[in-house]
């Protein structure tokens, strides 16, 4: 009973912090602009393929599989930690035992992904800590995102060990006290006649400690995640399910500049309705100008710098990083968030995501070639941000490069980006032959 | 012996005056009608839309630039301009298709344009001319590149912004010659460094331009005709060429001309 009091207490604790943090985090969604969710039966089918399919990770295949099977095992093991949360409440051992074969099938696939998941996070932080692998380093990966993304996968490692040794005191347990086994552990079956010779005490000790530690870990990591890039766990699906599923070309339309511009070529044109409504900034130069998607896609991100290592603008030594544009997104969200819960979508803390995070030069780098879109695993979508903030700059501010602004003269007045004159369109079509052989 | 006729490309406003539609109407674009290089594409789409007898026009001086370059430069006044003004001029001829050698019209104009009143079906001519092969039209095309080695390099918004890899290497396929892929192809390929306004602005500092980082990944295939399939890629590719001093022994084609110098044209 008191183990169960305990328990409780430590879960009405984890709860309650979560709350509290997941309150904070998406009351600042209310400061981001709207976004319709088109298309629901193609969303569902775009998690299905790169969430749960994993199926983008894959364009690194090695390791790739590796985090496809992390992730695939925490599908399975989730259910064992659902089971965990049950025993702990009411006193029960294995309570989905009664599932029989089921049972058997569950246990066994989350004794081995334990293992496996191990090995994985061990080549995980070998990589990170022994090899230089590029994309792991960058003027935005400060020593705070290293030490980030090693505490994450030391937590992860902590958590399949405990549930290896959960499983195999479990097994040495019942077979002390010749009761049943609900479900079947391949894996902690040959570790368990590692520790045969343990005292009965020992064992006993030995699962407590194991069973407790799993389940406080995922409490406390639970806790910590959200203060982490490792959000990533929690947030990546649901980023899928909300991602651009639009031609990465498209472009997306500015309705309140569509109405100018009607009424620009079209004086007697009738206002539509919304003409009325206050005019709004145009493009984006802080965290809050930023539509919830691309609030989303900052907390999704991991930090794994694949987009990073694709950007020809950062290949060719360029400040541009894609990731950097995320990292910044949500360091100036949670910057300016709890000024705009304060005060009001009119917060101002003399401070702007476009400037004070990011700068004109790298803004202007970005090909638009979409190539960190493709490659994210989780679909963020890094260059409509981007856009949007050169939208700004041109709308609001009229900055563009020299060269870009001699373009937007011609074609305003010749119609094409080159100073030619429009009557001089058709000049490619003069004596103009087709050869053939009689 | 070899005949010349004459090609006099239609213009949809005179088809219009003698109450004719043609089915197609061939986007030209800016770089088409104004690039140096990429007018001799021009010419030679037109020649292949006139050797494969279909019913296209062009609307000569009455295009107006898509609005690609100044939308993705993040003038949206700009672009909407352009695009509204295009969407009243071909709707008012009634246009349904749109052919196109500029991957980045085609995106403009398929994908764009629909939110701003303007729907029409629009094919690149990679896609158009990998349909003709298709319905088997294209016949004995010369041996003339078949000791040549060629590597085609993936234009981004054909590609990995509208997810066709196929149509432009089909082409390739029917021209008598060995293909070669570069390491970073489909929708791995590498930028050329002219997208998203890139072609009219002095790139950023860093320690090397993109074209030649694509162009060096290109020489080391072997090969000796970059094929692509976009303007501004073009540009890119002809300068890396001409910056690596490859002139003499690698040349840059689209799949356009070289389909019509295999067929003779």
């Amino acid at each position: 009973m008191t183990a169960q009091i305990i328990f409780a207490g430590a879960l009405l604790v984890t709860l309650g912090v979560f709350a509290f943090t997941m309150r904070r985090i998406f009351l600042y969604f209310k400061f981001t602009k709207k976004l319709p969710l088109n298309d629901i039966p193609k969303r569902i089918m775009v998690t299905l393929k790169v969430a749960i399919g994993q199926t983008k990770i894959f364009r690194h295949p090695v390791m790739g599989l590796l985090h496809a099977l992390v992730f695939w095992g925490f599908l399975v093991i989730l259910i064992g930690s659902i089971e965990m949360v049950i025993d702990g409440l009411f006193g029960t051992e294995r309570v989905f035992g009664v599932l029989g074969w089921f049972y058997n099938f569950i246990m066994a696939s989350g004794d081995v992904f334990a293992a496996i998941i191990a090995v994985a996070i061990l080549v995980f932080l070998f990589r990170r800590l022994f090899m230089h692998v590029k994309r792991f380093y960058g003027p935005e990966m400060k020593p705070v995102s290293k030490a980030d993304a090693n505490l994450a996968l030391s937590f992860i490692l902590l958590l399949m060990l405990s549930l290896l040794g959960m499983n195999t005191f479990y097994l040495l347990e019942a077979h002390n006290e010749a009761h049943e086994i609900a479900g079947f552990y391949p894996v902690s079956q040959n570790l368990a006649d590692l520790f045969a010779g343990m005292s009965d005490e020992g064992i006993i000790f030995w699962h407590h400690f194991n069973w407790w530690a799993h389940i406080l870990l995922i409490f406390v990591f639970a806790n910590v995640l959200p203060y982490s890039k490792h959000f990533h766990v929690f947030m990546s699906v649901p980023n899928v399910f909300v991602s651009r599923i639009e031609p990465l070309a498209k472009v997306a339309n500015m309705d309140n500049i569509t109405r100018e511009v009607k009424l620009m070529l079209d004086p007697s044109a009738p206002m539509d309705a919304g003409a009325d409504e206050p005019i709004e900034k145009f493009g984006v130069s802080d965290a809050n100008d930023v539509n919830w998607v691309n609030y989303m896609n900052a907390l999704s991100c991991t930090e794994c710098g694949r987009c990073t290592a694709v950007c020809p603008a950062n290949i060719t030594g360029k400040l541009l990083s894609p990731r950097k544009i995320m990292m910044d997104l949500r360091a100036r969200m949670k910057e300016k968030g709890p000024g705009l819960i304060k005060e009001g979508a009119s917060f101002d803390d003399g401070k702007t995501l476009l400037g004070d995070y990011i700068t004109t030069e790298e803004l202007w780098a970005c090909t638009l070639c979409n190539a960190c879109a493709q490659e994210c695993p989780i679909n963020i979508n890094q260059p409509s941000i981007i856009l949007d903030m050169r939208r700004y700059l041109v709308l609001e501010k009229s900055e563009a490069p020299s060269g870009l602004n001699t373009a937007f003269a011609n074609i305003e007045n010749n119609g094409a980006p080159w100073q030619f004159s429009p009557e001089d369109r058709m000049n490619w079509a003069e004596d103009l032959f087709l050869k053939s052989r009689q | 012996m070899i005949e010349k006729t004459k090609i006099q490309v239609p213009i949809l406003a005179e088809l219009a005056a003698e109450n004719k539609q043609p089915e197609w109407l061939f986007w030209v674009g800016s770089a088409g009608a104004f690039d140096d290089r990429y007018k001799k594409v021009t010419r030679e789409f037109a020649k292949l839309l006139t050797y494969f007898k279909v019913d296209y026009a062009v609307l000569g001086i009455e295009e107006l630039d898509s609005g690609d370059v100044a939308r993705r430069a993040g003038n949206e006044m700009l672009f909407q301009m352009q695009a509204l003004q295009n969407i009243e001029i071909m709707n008012g001829y009634g246009v349904k298709k749109i052919v196109t050698c500029c991957p980045h019209d085609f995106n403009t104009l398929k994908n764009e344009y629909p939110e701003l009143g303007g729907h029409y079906e629009v094919w690149h001519h990679s896609q158009f001319l990998a349909d003709l092969i298709e319905k088997g039209r294209v016949k004995a095309p010369s041996s003339m590149f078949s000791d040549k080695k060629i590597v085609f390099h993936d234009p981004c918004y054909l590609g990995r912004g509208n997810g066709e890899y196929a149509a432009p290497r089909s082409v390739l396929e029917a021209i008598p010659s060995a293909k070669v892929e570069m390491k970073r192809n489909k929708s791995f390929g590498l930028c050329c460094g002219a997208g998203g306004g890139q072609m009219f602005k002095e790139a950023e500092k860093g320690n090397k331009e993109v074209f030649i980082e694509r162009t060096e990944e290109a020489i080391e295939t072997g090969a000796d005709i970059i094929a692509t399939a976009c303007p501004f890629c073009m540009v890119m590719m002809t300068d890396g060429i001409k910056y690596k001093n490859q002139e003499e022994r690698m040349k840059n084609y689209d799949i356009a001309e070289l389909l019509s110098m295999s067929l003779g044209l």
